[in-house]
């Protein structure tokens, strides 16, 4: 049978599942192989806090989502066109969000009384006409894995689990993926279970010629790879990007990276990944808690290496009062808060921006330390470096924000240079000086020397009782603190005069509106302002990657537009500093529920504003 | 065995103790047993003829805790309760560095009991002085987590109500390779310990009661006062027997039932003190003869063990990546994983 080959621009597919199912491997693999195609993409996982959470029930469904197109794209899409739905569950959970006409392929397998039941459906959705209006693919995805294994040594329950990999070789036939990379990977995972192994790239096999064979699929689809620039390219995720970050602005520094942590969803995966890279010199500390996660990144500091703690709200909010002394003692930092959904424990596996305020005041005193938020998975690898690179030559702890959605989603990285990275100067503090005075400030930069144990008669204390001026001997003057308070402020904003302005995508200038984002919010923004801008409207857009201090023209760039949207996955806190400090009346869009914006819901926000 | 001041930079030129002092006034009471300490560890230093720079003191918050900024190396005075794990951080990246935590009874056992606990079961080297003057001296006089039951503070005009920490208890059961404790007044028996300390591979825990003549004056009197404190202090010395009293009359065996119990001197079975039996129970058993009214309190090392440390074993991870993979590459590691060419 010849069948029909379809050319498509773009996709968005969802695997969805129950939380054992396997779904976040079969959409990384997917995605795998879509990036070695060559497509652009953007991925969305989306799974439950809990490790299993009861089977088949709403709660413990696990979806991915992966948009790739031929050309760039920016966000990992508002609607999937194809639904994977393993279970009931998934397909309740998930049918919600697709658009009319759009594929959904069901394991018909788990669609039984009792699987409805739980998650009530009173009927089967299969048999009444409730998905009529989508194209319907049933397939009995379970029992074809089992008779494709039935040759195979393995008991039923491991045929069974093999279905993820018949779906991923299904859907690998249908949207025309290399398979090559998936065999060997399911070759290097399973190495240590022969039959197990083989098993899953038999099903994998078996789920790709059962596409070529049945009749269910008369089409398949192909999306040419994306005209990118030319370059070495990966796919990487923003926790995998902050991980690399960080080694390179040890190897930029020569500073030997010490990690400090306490596993804390959505974090660990930095602490997973830096502790492989011990041939870096690299040193992780899986601290008692975030207390002394921080502690010890400030002790390694103290003692001349590149000191970095990760965590998330949660952990930021105890490490507030060691910031506090990495301030006062004005030592390197780096602290990245991957913030997810609170207050409190709020829901760990979900994203948000909610902790900007916390960022910039969360402490007590003054303590202004510099803020830096990546604004996708990849950018985290360069805002990771630019926070090493404040921390070290501002002598300060600086905080880093990126988020549950980008930690977890991923897209296409071209591979930059070493050579192109910037080189950090620690510029330690020499021996053979007479009368060594800790806090005398470099006058540029107002940063302090850095004297590390071990240089000779430099010996000095520090500590977060207030120093006088030059000496760093304690002071209780009035004058004097209020002298130091004063040069520790100047100091950060000082910074402002080191980073790039802030750039405007504004192509004819001639829009009236600006839309002003930060953080993990940019590929929504950016994709809904293209929607503006092809439906004739105009509209400028800008990111703030510096959060703290702002970029030096941000003031003159919000008062050349009329009207400026602020969209934030919080209650307005950008907006709040923005009206504060610049007395401009920003306009907020603000929904917190765990997700990242949709592009469509921000380019209606935009439309109305433009509008009104 | 291996040596923790092996990679600290001798000093070839001979020191005093007023190498270690600075310029900066000290701030204690008059009287207070802090200074007894400080001048013990300035004088005691140059002994061990490390070069002042690769030493460093790493405080909380507490009277105790501004001891860094009398000593005349590195030095920083942190936050409350947070020394142990700082000066993990700092040790576990240095081992060129001798590291040193001052710590109080409220510092190391109430806010920071979490750091203390974890310190001495990682063996981190770090050489920890716990000042224990059995209550809150710099806010001026609460009890704290070793002061006794029933103690009257202003926040506990009726008496404290919860048990104490016996510390040495403590760092026994939290794995600890070395515990000692001394006295501030006992300046021969301290350096004596910190001898041991200093060169122990590891977290060393001493204990040093200390005099805080205004809010917990002679806390430790029948240790210090010379009409009784030959007749109850027990001074454990590894190697030999387990005598004491002014007449060195009473001795210590192990009764029937496990526990310990005071004995004529001349009594068969007496106890011989060995600080390195990996056994800890001895050890332990010896920790629980302290009694509110000191009636035979045992001061010295009480466990001195061989293990590991935690910083020796970080580094040998990480030089043997290096030598099975080769220094890091960071354009290969960039570039590694599943990537594909766009021209
Ligand atoms: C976070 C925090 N909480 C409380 C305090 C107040 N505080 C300072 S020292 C101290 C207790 C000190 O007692 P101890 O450790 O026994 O030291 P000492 O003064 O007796 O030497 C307290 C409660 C503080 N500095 N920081
Ligand atoms: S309050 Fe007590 S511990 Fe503090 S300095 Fe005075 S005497 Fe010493
Ligand atoms: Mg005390």
């Amino acid at each position: 049978m010849t069948k029909q080959v379809r050319q498509l621009d773009r996709v968005i597919i969802r695997f969805a599942g129950d939380s054992g199912d396997g779904m976040q491997l079969t959409g990384d693999r997917f995605t795998q192989e879509t990036a070695a195609f060559g497509n652009d993409l953007s991925t969305l996982p989306n799974f439950p806090a809990e490790i299993r959470a009861p089977a088949g029930t709403l709660p413990g469904v696990s979806s991915f989502q992966l948009h790739f197109a031929d050309h760039d794209i920016l966000t990992p899409g508002d609607a999937p066109n194809v639904l994977v739905a393993m279970n009931p569950a998934a397909l309740k959970a998930n049918v919600g969000d697709l658009p009319r006409g759009a594929d959904l392929i069901v394991n018909t397998d788990e669609f039984t009384k009792r699987a409805l039941a739980k998650v009530g459906y009173a009927a089967n959705p299969l048999e009444d006409g409730s998905l009529d209006e989508y194209r319907v693919h049933s397939l009995p995805l379970t029992s074809m894995t089992v008779k494709a294994l039935e040759d195979f040594d393995i008991s039923k329950k491991d045929a069974e689990r093999a279905k993820n990999m018949f779906a991923l070789g299904l859907l690998s036939w249908l949207y025309h993926r290399p398979t090559e990379a998936t065999v060997r990977f399911l070759e290097v995972k399973f190495a240590k279970k022969p039959e197990i192994m083989k098993a899953n790239i038999a099903a994998f096999q078996a789920g790709w010629s059962y596409g070529e064979t049945t009749e269910s699929f008369s089409v398949s689809y192909e999306v040419k790879p994306a005209t990118l620039p030319p370059g070495l390219y990966r796919n990487i995720s923003g926790n995998m990007a902050l991980a690399y970050g960080l080694i390179a602005a040890s190897v930029r520094s020569g500073l030997p990276l010490f990690l400090g942590s306490y596993p804390i969803t959505p974090a660990s995966d930095i602490l997973h990944e830096l502790s492989k890279h011990k041939r870096f010199g690299v040193r992780t500390f899986q601290a008692e808690d975030e207390i002394a996660a921080v502690g010890a990144a400030l002790g390694a500091s103290f003692g001349g290496a590149l000191g970095v703690t990760t965590t998330s709200g949660p952990g930021i909010a105890l490490k507030a009062e060691t910031i506090g002394l990495g301030v006062a003692t004005e030592l390197p930092l780096v602290v990245i808060d991957v913030q997810r959904a609170g207050p409190s424990t709020g829901m760990p596996t979900k994203t948000e921006q909610a902790d900007l305020l916390q960022a910039m005041y969360g402490r007590n005193g003054e303590a202004p330390v510099p803020v830096v938020a990546p604004a996708t998975p990849s950018d985290c690898f360069a805002t990771a470096v630019e926070a090493a690179r404040i921390a070290v030559k501002y002598r300060t702890p600086v905080i880093l924000l990126s988020d549950g959605y980008l930690a977890n989603g991923s897209e296409p990285w071209q591979v930059p240079g070493v050579d192109t990275l910037p080189q950090i100067d620690p510029a330690f503090a020499q021996p053979g000086q007479e009368d060594f005075q800790p806090f005398k400030r470099d006058p540029d930069t107002l940063a302090r020397p850095w004297a590390v144990p071990g240089t000779p008669g430099l010996e000095h204390r520090i500590g977060g009782i207030e120093k006088a001026d030059g000496s760093g001997n304690i002071s209780y003057d009035p004058d004097n603190h209020d002298l130091m308070v004063r040069l520790r402020q100047a100091k950060i904003d000082g910074i402002a005069r080191d980073v790039a302005p802030l750039a405007v995508d504004d192509p004819d200038g001639e829009a009236r509106v600006l839309v002003l984002g930060w953080g993990g919010t940019y590929g929504a923004i950016a994709a809904a302002v293209r929607r503006i801008r092809v439906s004739g409207d105009k509209v400028a857009q800008a990111h703030l990657r510096h959060l703290n201090p702002f970029p030096a023209n941000l003031e003159e760039v919000l008062r050349s537009y009329d009207k400026v949207i602020v969209p934030e996955i919080n209650l307005g806190q950008l907006a709040l500093i923005l009206r504060g400090r610049f007395l401009i009346d920003v306009i907020g869009y603000n929904r917190v529920r765990g997700l990242p914006f949709k592009a469509e819901e921000l380019a209606d926000v935009i439309r109305d504003v433009i509008n009104s | 065995m291996s040596d923790p001041l092996a990679l600290v930079p001798k000093d070839p030129e001979r020191q005093t103790a007023k190498d270690f002092k600075t310029d900066q006034e000290v701030r204690w009471c008059p009287g207070c047993g802090d200074y007894a300490i400080l001048a013990a560890v300035q004088g005691f230093l140059p002994e061990l003829g490390l070069k002042r720079e690769n030493i460093v003191f790493v405080s909380g918050i507490g009277c105790s805790s501004r001891f860094p900024y009398y000593m005349n190396t590195y030095g920083m005075h942190s936050i409350h309760g947070r020394a142990p794990a700082i000066a993990t951080g700092l040790a576990s990246s240095r081992p060129d560095l001798s590291v040193w935590v001052v710590t109080g009874d409220g510092d190391a056992l109430s806010i920071g009991g979490n750091h203390l606990i974890h310190a001495l079961r990682r063996n981190v080297n770090l050489k920890i002085l716990l000042f224990n003057n059995r209550i809150y001296g710099l806010t001026k006089g609460q009890y704290s987590p070793t002061s006794e039951v029933g103690k009257i503070t202003k926040s506990t005009p009726l008496g404290s109500l919860d048990s104490p920490f016996n510390p040495i208890s403590l760092a026994i059961g939290a794995e600890a390779s070395f515990v000692a404790r001394t006295i501030d007044s006992d300046r021969k028996h301290l350096q004596s310990v910190l001898r041991e300390a200093a060169t122990h591979n590891g977290t060393a825990l001493v204990e040093i009661y200390q005099n805080c003549n205004i809010f917990n004056d002679d806390a430790f009197a029948p240790l210090k006062n010379p009409e009784t404190r030959d007749d109850v202090t027990i001074r454990l010395e590894h190697g030999e027997p387990i005598v004491f009293g002014a007449n060195r009359d009473k001795a210590l065996r192990r009764s029937a039932s496990g526990s310990l119990e005071v004995v004529p001197a001349d009594s068969p079975d007496v106890l011989v003190h060995d600080a390195t039996n990996p056994d800890p129970s001895l050890a332990f058993a010896l920790s629980r003869l302290d009694s509110p009214t000191f009636e035979h309190t045992p001061i010295g090392i009480f466990r001195n063990v061989e293990r590991p440390s935690y910083d020796e074993l970080m580094r040998t991870q990480i030089d043997e990546a290096i030598a099975q993979q080769g220094p890091g590459d960071l354009a290969a590691l960039l570039g590694s994983g599943d990537t594909w060419r766009i021209d």
